[in-house]
């Protein structure tokens, strides 16, 4: 009996250790929505993006978690004396998952058919100036842009820039073959992504052996998953109402970062009355932001006022242009001649920043003599609606994508602004790469937007995370989306 | 004539809510359309009798104008199912075994077939959210169930001798339908209206908290539910209180209706006297 016993324990303390051992060599990460497919090159989900970017499809360039620029598949790279010529050296021995090797071809391949005629790329701009791209040697590849671009090393960091293969290229959007530290291992739809360790990773191979990501939408069986320890880390957490919690909890961190996600109560602006800059400015004067980042945010949220990244060197304070001033507002629609009030539609999409935002900003316009009807939309509603169809009067929204002030020079962008002056501006920024004159024009761009109050801007959104306490190396920032899980591992 | 407990503790349940929201036509606590972000998430009995809300918003307030709501909705969807229900029971249980009986139960069964909560999601997903378009969902599934019944009733009525007498009379089936039949089934379907009602209020409360029902700034009990969710844990009253009132408003309106059953109903009635 003594010996059955001993073995008993033996083979649970045997358990117990693989169980241990196990855990620290794989992690289990939340995160809200699921992708429609794995390819970032052909759709604007950023959902696809936090799966692959990093962790399985690098670009020429890549983000760092503080939103630096550094080399990626380049090597190095030299910038003809007239800017328009970028001579990018490949690192060498670089393999797809498939194990074929990745070259100039490679790279000419991906940049041609994200600048296509009938490319699908969610980001074609940031293609447009490229006028060549020529294969010099296996790993020398040349690009020609029509214009010198400041921007174009940042461009070619974005999730939609990362180098794919052509001969993988076909069933890219259900098994995408990359080069980076994690290949990809299965999609369970619905629930979940594997991803195991590239072992034959050109660069730092990942610490972890595997990585799962799990989708799970609603906010309350998030928090109990997390509680429950059921997944090990949550990127993206959608209630800030229930991180006080986990801060209060040993077993976890709380992680708050910025994020490049500006929040904007978008009006549009060919809509009557908003059409009126009157109208536009009397509700930017309407709308109380902390009460908004509190009420909707429980705090977590930076005022911004104008479309830019507080933590962005170029960023410009411009909240006072519509600091909360209820008369000042009734004043500007009693001179827009509407001193009544009006009526129009709030669609708000799923997030708790709109929902939870739109009904304090539905009151905060009611006080002013402006009714709003709130509808709330599911995501797919709300892109056929609200940004294809443009029929909405205001809706809220955060734009995540990086430096995207851009969009404002698009006549046809859903909110529908794009004067040929804002152009202007664009066009002068395009061309310009002296850092300081492009402070400058960014700074301009910032001001002609607030100026003539063509959107509300409300918050930086926060990027919220919850992770174990011995997790380390998940970025607390998003400088662009991403759950890059390269260098995360456990803390002994 | 015997105390009906059952009836009693019924209408005083319900009755707490029907004053309630009639009296939040002249008077509420505070303005539920105001939001104070700085005074949310207070305790009941913190400056506020239940506390407040995520949005700073008084929760006695929002139950008041949530019962609002919740009763509007359920009596009109009861309306709506009586209205078109009776007439059209009457009609089939005069032209019994013809044609027309036929088509009007056939089709009530049609509307049977299919459960009721998903497809009133189905119709307000495609109609728009909204108070209207919930009240006629519910509506439409309460025509069938008052059909039925009122079929049933006049069926075992129209062999009776005093209908027979009417007939003598020269009476017609609408008039013998109007004036005799439907006086002595009176005491079904108020019976049958009151437990359609408490239906009708879970359904509301069930829609709205998918985000289907009123939309805000309308205050709804299964919004109120919906909002709660992710603050249970923190703040649990936000969640308890709605979902006390739709409890004890679904069981003062049960309560009521098996008290007024026992009431109204003709042989338990000559047995207790």
């Amino acid at each position: 009996m003594k010996f059955s016993a001993k073995a008993v324990i033996l083979a649970s303390a045997w358990t117990l250790s693989a169980g241990l051992a196990q855990a620290q060599t794989s992690i289990t990460v939340g995160s809200q929505l699921e992708p429609p497919h794995l390819d970032p090159t052909s759709a604007a989900a950023g959902a696809i993006d936090n799966v692959v970017y990093s962790n399985i499809f690098e670009g020429l360039t890549r983000f760092m978690a503080d939103g630096s620029v550094v080399a990626g598949l380049a090597e190095s790279w030299e910038i003809s004396d007239d800017g328009l010529t970028y001579t990018f050296k490949l690192h060498d021995g670089v393999t797809f998952h498939d194990g074929t090797g990745m070259d100039a071809e490679d790279v000419k391949f991906s940049l041609d058919r994200a600048r296509a005629e009938d490319s699908t790329n969610a980001q074609k701009p940031l293609f447009a100036g490229i006028t060549d791209v020529t294969v010099i040697d296996p790993l020398t590849v040349q690009v020609t842009l029509s214009e010198p671009n400041g921007n174009f090393l940042f461009n070619m960091a974005w999730g939609d820039a990362v180098i794919v293969a052509p001969e993988s290229i076909e069933t890219i959007t259900s098994n995408p073959i990359g080069t980076g530290a994690f290949k990809f291992a299965d999609w369970v739809q619905g629930d979940r992504i594997e991803i195991v360790r590239n072992d034959d990773y050109w660069g730092t191979p990942a610490k972890l052996e595997s990585a799962t990501f799990k989708f799970i939408n609603d906010p309350t069986a998030a928090f109990g998953a997390m509680m429950a320890e059921d997944i090990d880390a949550f990127i993206g957490f959608p209630a800030p109402e229930n991180l006080p919690q986990f801060e209060a909890d040993p077993r976890f961190t709380v992680l708050v970062g910025s994020t490049e996600g500006e929040t904007i109560l978008a009006i549009n602006n060919k809509m009557p009355p908003m059409d009126n800059i009157l109208v536009r400015q009397a509700i930017t004067h309407a709308i109380d932001r902390q009460a908004i980042i509190d009420g909707a945010m429980f705090g977590y949220g930076t005022p911004i006022g104008t479309h830019f990244a507080p933590h962005n060197p170029a960023y410009v304070d411009l909240t006072g242009n519509s600091e909360y001033d209820p008369e000042k507002s009734k004043a500007l629609l009693a001179e827009a001649g509407l001193a009544d009030g009006f009526t129009t539609t709030l669609k708000l999409p799923p997030p708790s920043y709109a929902r939870r935002g739109g009904e304090i900003i539905a009151a905060q316009l009611r006080a002013v003599g402006i009714e709003t009807e709130i509808t709330n939309l599911e995501w797919a509603q709300w892109l056929e609606e609200a940004f294809r169809g443009k029929d909405f009067g205001m809706t809220i929204v955060s734009h995540t994508e990086p430096m995207d002030i851009g969009i404002y020079g698009n006549p046809d962008y859903y909110f529908q602004y794009g004067t040929e002056e804002f152009q202007a501006i664009m066009t002068e920024l395009n061309s310009t790469t002296d850092p300081d004159a492009r402070n400058a024009l960014m700074a301009d761009a910032q001001r002609n937007i607030s100026e003539n109050y063509v959107n509300g801007y409300l918050f930086q959104l926060a990027a919220l995370g919850v992770a174990k306490a011995n997790v380390v190396g998940i970025w607390t920032n998003q400088p662009t989306q991403a759950i890059d899980l390269t260098a995360v591992y456990w803390a002994e | 004539m015997r105390w009906n407990r059952n009836l009693v503790l019924g209408a005083v349940l319900t009755g707490l809510f029907v004053v309630g929201a009639l009296i939040s036509f002249v008077w509420t606590p505070s303005d539920h359309t105001v939001l104070d972000i700085a005074g949310k998430l207070k305790r009941p009995g913190d400056g506020n009798l239940l506390g407040t809300d995520h949005f700073g918003r008084d929760i006695l307030t929002m139950i008041m104008v949530g019962a609002r709501t919740s009763i509007a909705v359920a009596l009109v969807a009861v309306g709506i199912g009586m209205l078109a229900g009776v007439p059209l029971g009457l009609t089939a249980a005069a032209r019994h075994g013809g044609w027309l009986d036929e088509v009007i139960m056939r089709g009530n069964d049609l509307i049977f077939a299919f459960p009721s909560l998903v497809i009133a999601i189905l119709i307000t997903a495609v109609f728009g959210a909204s108070a209207v378009n919930a009240i006629i969902a519910i509506g439409i599934f309460n025509i069938p169930v008052f059909a039925r019944l009122t079929r049933s009733g006049a069926l075992s009525l129209w062999g009776r001798e005093f209908i027979m007498a009417a007939r003598v009379a020269g009476k017609g089936a609408a008039r013998i339908s109007a004036e005799h039949i439907l006086p002595n089934i009176a005491n079904l379907l108020i019976v049958q209206g009151t437990i359609q009602f408490s239906l009708g209020i879970l359904a509301e409360a069930g829609l709205s908290y998918v985000g289907l029902g009123a939309q805000p700034p309308t205050p709804s009990w299964g919004r109120m539910l919906a909002d709660a969710q992710t603050l249970v844990s923190i703040a649990p009253h936000l969640a308890l209180i709605p979902g006390l009132a739709i409890i004890l408003t679904v069981l003062g309106l049960n309560l009521m209706g098996d008290g007024l059953r026992d009431l109204l109903d003709p042989r338990l009635r000559e047995r207790s006297v």
